[in-house]
């Protein structure tokens, strides 16, 4: 069982701390006199903002994801599973593209100061912005992981306690919330590592008064040249990371609670509360995730008419150009991309991210869940990819993969294959963690039971642990499809080959100006939210054998 | 948009078909002349030779000339993406034992002293370095050879000046009078390469540490700094398609010609304009270099040679919107019609510029952010 553990360290050990390794080693060998004191306190003050907006950001995360958790879990209605979907697509989209969301909706000449004149405010540049940015991006993590575990948590424990005489407030507070402990810790780590390590909204919400770790060893890498303090910096990053990550571990193995599962228990709003309750989140959740995320497929379809250079009023018009423009090699560029060839492109990335990571990711979650000495070990490194700067490990590749592996020409670094495998580094403690709360819920004495009855083993998976596991895969799928479909992380600094994806086809057009550049790139931003609906929407609807059986 | 191109190409055969131009015909183009005059041999007989350039992001070439170069020299090129300059910089140093590529393109005059100081680049006396003027040839030992220029410059939103009849500023001196104020956004020098190149023309400008007073000044004046050119331009820039809220953006003197090009609806003229008084561009210079240790240094020889070529140079401007080194090549005309181009460009050696960078960078922050 133990050893089940053993191809994703050995997966990370090669392609992460193998990299992450040699190229701190080589940039902090090469010169120490980045240490000096002037050094060392501009790094504890960007530490210091990194944690604060991190804290506040977690924190209100959950503020909006614990109530859609809730209302995901325990309630049926209209469009949700459509709506569910939705919450998630912010996840993967690009960090030019929520911006520009955000900013068709709050910016200076957006709908909200169209409709609302008097009340003129800015958006970008500040913390707000930066902290509805890390709401938008995360609050479907908390869905996923919380919602998934209160859904198939026991009732008949809240029913007790209810018998016993516990008010509503009781048992949520000493049944419910100490159930939830596992999922919610590991929904909370994860948002905050993800805070933690934000660099595009800060970029470019939040502007250059604001900076994280991760924004200062971009910036020192790539701008600076000054490779020892970016490498000094990813150091602290990811030893923090390194902590959070060992607390976790210890407390979150104290709190695994296994009960018996039960199927799906949501069910209509019965209560004139319940049924204002569902409404308003349902509200809530339309107006925070559906407007921004609409105001992309209209900008893709609107042209503003500007009088020839004589700019007076601004005139709307509806267009297919951007669209149809598309399909048009108009300047015969060598890296013109039809949209269809990136989104398969895209796709086929986000496929083999989803298997090699779910093919790595449940052999170690399943070890992880009977703890031994060499598992509680190893637990806290999983966590480390999502904390370490992207750029630093970008680099680390650049030095570890360039030689061939084998006597022919080929060279890992520039084939097509490092970017799933860039991306599943990635995905995989999403994946694990995902799974591992929803594997230590799976009782023994079930298996036992089953087993006792005559059930093969494969019978038992099937008939026990599936049941119990299709919905935690199911989302552990979405996490890892939706990490590829967004190019996070290292992949975007690799050497890419000749394969562009979605998001690179965006940044292409986003990087000249011209209308017709900002209309393509937002017709090709929608393309990839519809992709991401589409592949969200029929892995959730994939109804494996047993899902509804229980 | 489809009549437009039309047009600019039948103009470019008017043009190039005028006794007063010196470059050959368009025809002649599609065939690489070495300069004793013989055509180009292909390297070998048999397979395509691999060749494996590196680039920035922003790289790009037409499929058209890029075949006839392949065809012509029996190579296969193959392009790595690398990222910004700076990221595709490191890569290229930090894999220099075991080369990924065998050309870099993209250092620009800014980063060109730390790529050379790495010792990436093998020198290489390409023969088609006598048509680029010495402006552009900043390295004697010829490792680093000057591909196409760009000039950043201000671009101001036309219509508001017009409709305001407010004098476009002339000077970077008018930028901190109160008539403009926050009506400029910058990008931060720290993480934007064409933020970087305004730093440094205020510094070849004023001086040290005057610029710092003058960049004091712009801040009380309403100045708006933004990480990227992307969100400054889309996002703050009144004239563009995102129409924000500043009048004035630090973008490109080639920018004006792309709003046309690039039009949503046809347009007669720019919605843009640069700034182009003395000081006020910074120019950008972009180059290429074979990096040592290639095992393909004769297509790697013939790449150089094809990038200083008029098919190539002539390519530049509407994939790349930067200026051909090569004098000879002729521009399309959007690019006389609509552009305007600094005479008096604000400049400074690369070698200084990477011995002051960190620390401009830093009194800059300090002086505008903090």
């Amino acid at each position: 069982m133990k050893f089940r553990i053993l191809p994703a360290v050995l997966f990370l050990a090669v392609f992460f701390f193998l990299p992450l390794a040699r190229i701190l080693t080589l940039t902090l060998t090469l010169n120490l006199s980045v240490l000096t004191a002037e050094n060392l306190q501009r790094a504890f003050s960007v530490l210091r903002f990194t944690f604060y907006q991190a804290f506040l950001s977690t924190i209100l995360t959950f503020l909006l994801g614990l109530p859609s958790a809730i209302l995901f879990a325990r309630f049926d209605f209209r469009g949700k599973s459509l709506l569910r979907a939705l919450t998630a697509v912010p996840f993967m989209l690009p960090t030019v593209v929520v911006a520009a969301g955000f900013n068709a909706l709050l910016g200076p000449r957006g709908l909200f100061s169209f409709l609302f004149p008097l009340y003129s405010f800015q958006f970008t540049n500040t913390l707000t912005a930066i902290l509805l940015a890390h709401i938008f991006y995360n609050t479907t993590i908390v869905i996923r992981i919380v919602g998934n575990a209160l859904t198939h948590l026991d009732p008949r424990l809240e029913q007790a306690a209810r018998t016993l005489g516990a008010d509503s407030k009781h048992v949520w507070w000493n049944v419910t919330l100490p159930l939830l402990r596992a999922p919610l810790l590991a929904a909370g780590l994860l948002v905050f590592l993800f805070d933690f390590t934000s660099f595009g909204v800060i970029l470019l919400l939040g502007g250059p008064q604001f900076s994280t770790l991760e924004v200062e060893i971009y910036i020192q890498a790539m701008h600076l040249l000054n490779l020892p303090m970016a490498a000094l910096l990813s150091l602290i990053q990811l030893l923090c990371t390194l902590a959070f990550s060992a607390l976790y571990s210890r407390v979150v193995t104290r709190s695994l609670v296994p009960t018996t599962p039960k199927p799906s228990s949501s069910r209509l709003p019965k209560t004139i509360r319940e049924r204002i309750l569902v409404f308003g989140m349902f509200f809530l959740l339309f107006m925070f995730f559906v407007l921004p995320l609409v105001s992309l497929p209209i900008r893709s379809l609107t042209r503003l008419e500007a009088d020839l250079g004589q700019r007076g009023e601004i005139q709307y018009g509806l267009t297919t150009d951007y669209y149809t423009e598309l399909f048009i090699n108009r300047r015969g560029s060598v890296f013109y991309v039809p949209p269809i060839e990136a989104a398969r492109n895209s796709l086929g990335y986000a496929a083999a991210t989803v298997a090699l990571s779910l093919a790595l990711g449940f052999p170690a979650a399943s070890a992880l869940v009977h703890p031994n000495r060499l598992t509680k070990l190893l637990d806290p490194l999983i966590m480390l990819p999502l904390g370490a700067s992207a750029v630093t490990l970008g680099l680390g590749y650049i030095i570890t993969f360039n030689e061939p592996l084998t006597s022919a020409h080929w060279i890992l670094l520039t084939s097509p294959l490092i970017v799933p495998l860039a991306h599943t580094i990635i995905a995989l403690p999403f994946v694990i963690r995902t799974l591992q709360p929803a594997l230590a819920s799976i009782p023994e004495r079930l298996r036992h039971a089953a087993a006792a009855l005559g059930a093969s083993p494969f019978r038992v998976w099937q008939t026990v642990d599936w049941p119990i596991l299709s919905r935690a895969v199911l989302a552990a799928s979405t996490f890892a499809f939706t990490v590829s479909l967004g190019e996070f992380g290292a992949a975007t600094l690799l050497a890419r080959p000749d394969y562009p994806t979605l998001p690179v086809a965006i940044a292409r057009f986003l990087s000249q100006p011209g209308g017709l550049n900002y209309g393509q790139a937002m017709a090709m931003s929608t393309i990839l939210m519809a992709v991401t609906l589409v592949g969200i929407l029929l892995i959730e609807k994939m109804r494996l054998p047993g899902t509804g059986e229980f | 948009m489809k009549k437009l191109l039309l047009l600019t190409a039948f103009c470019l055969l008017l043009a190039s078909c005028a006794p007063q131009a010196t470059a050959p015909s368009p025809i002649e183009m599609e065939v690489v002349v070495t300069p004793a005059g013989q055509t180009v041999q292909p390297l070998s007989a048999g397979e395509p030779v691999p060749l494996t350039v590196m680039t920035h992001d922003s790289f790009a070439i037409s499929e058209s000339v890029l075949a006839a170069f392949e065809q012509s020299n029996n190579i296969k090129v193959t392009f790595l993406a690398s990222g910004d300059t700076g990221a595709a910089l490191n890569k290229a140093i930090l894999s220099k034992d075991a080369p990924l590529a065998d050309v870099l393109y993209g250092v620009d005059n800014t980063f060109l002293s730390r790529a050379l100081d790495a010792g990436i680049f093998e020198p290489y006396e390409s023969p088609a370095l006598v048509n680029v003027p010495a402006e552009f040839r900043l390295d004697a030992e010829k490792r680093a050879i000057p591909v196409d220029y760009g000039d950043v410059c201000i671009n101001y939103d036309k219509a508001f000046f017009a409709k305001n009849e407010l004098a476009v500023p002339q000077t970077l001196g008018d930028l901190i009078l109160p008539e403009y104020n926050g009506m400029l956004v910058v990008e931060n020098p720290a993480t934007s390469s064409p933020g970087l190149a305004f730093l440094l023309a205020t510094i070849a400008h004023f001086g040290e540490p005057g610029y710092l007073d003058f960049w004091r000044s712009l801040r009380a004046n309403g100045l708006v700094v933004v990480n990227d050119w992307n969100t400054a331009y889309y996002t703050n820039f009144s004239a563009s398609s995102g129409r924000g809220s500043q009048t004035m953006v630090v973008s490109y003197a080639t920018s004006p010609a792309a709003e046309v090009i690039f039009a949503d609806v046809q347009l007669e003229q720019s919605p843009t304009a640069s700034i182009v008084g003395p000081d006020t561009c910074f120019r950008q210079i972009e180059f290429v270099g074979i990096l040592a240790g290639t095992r393909q240094r004769a297509a790697a020889e013939r790449f150089v040679d094809f990038m200083l070529s008029l098919s190539f140079q002539e390519d530049v401007p509407l994939q790349m919107f930067v200026l051909p080194v090569d004098p000879l090549a002729i521009l399309p005309d959007s690019f006389y019609q609509f552009n305007e181009y600094p005479t008096e460009p604000a400049a400074l050696a690369p070698d200084v510029i990477a011995a002051n960078r960190e620390r401009w960078i830093q009194e800059w922050t300090d002086a505008v952010l903090r």
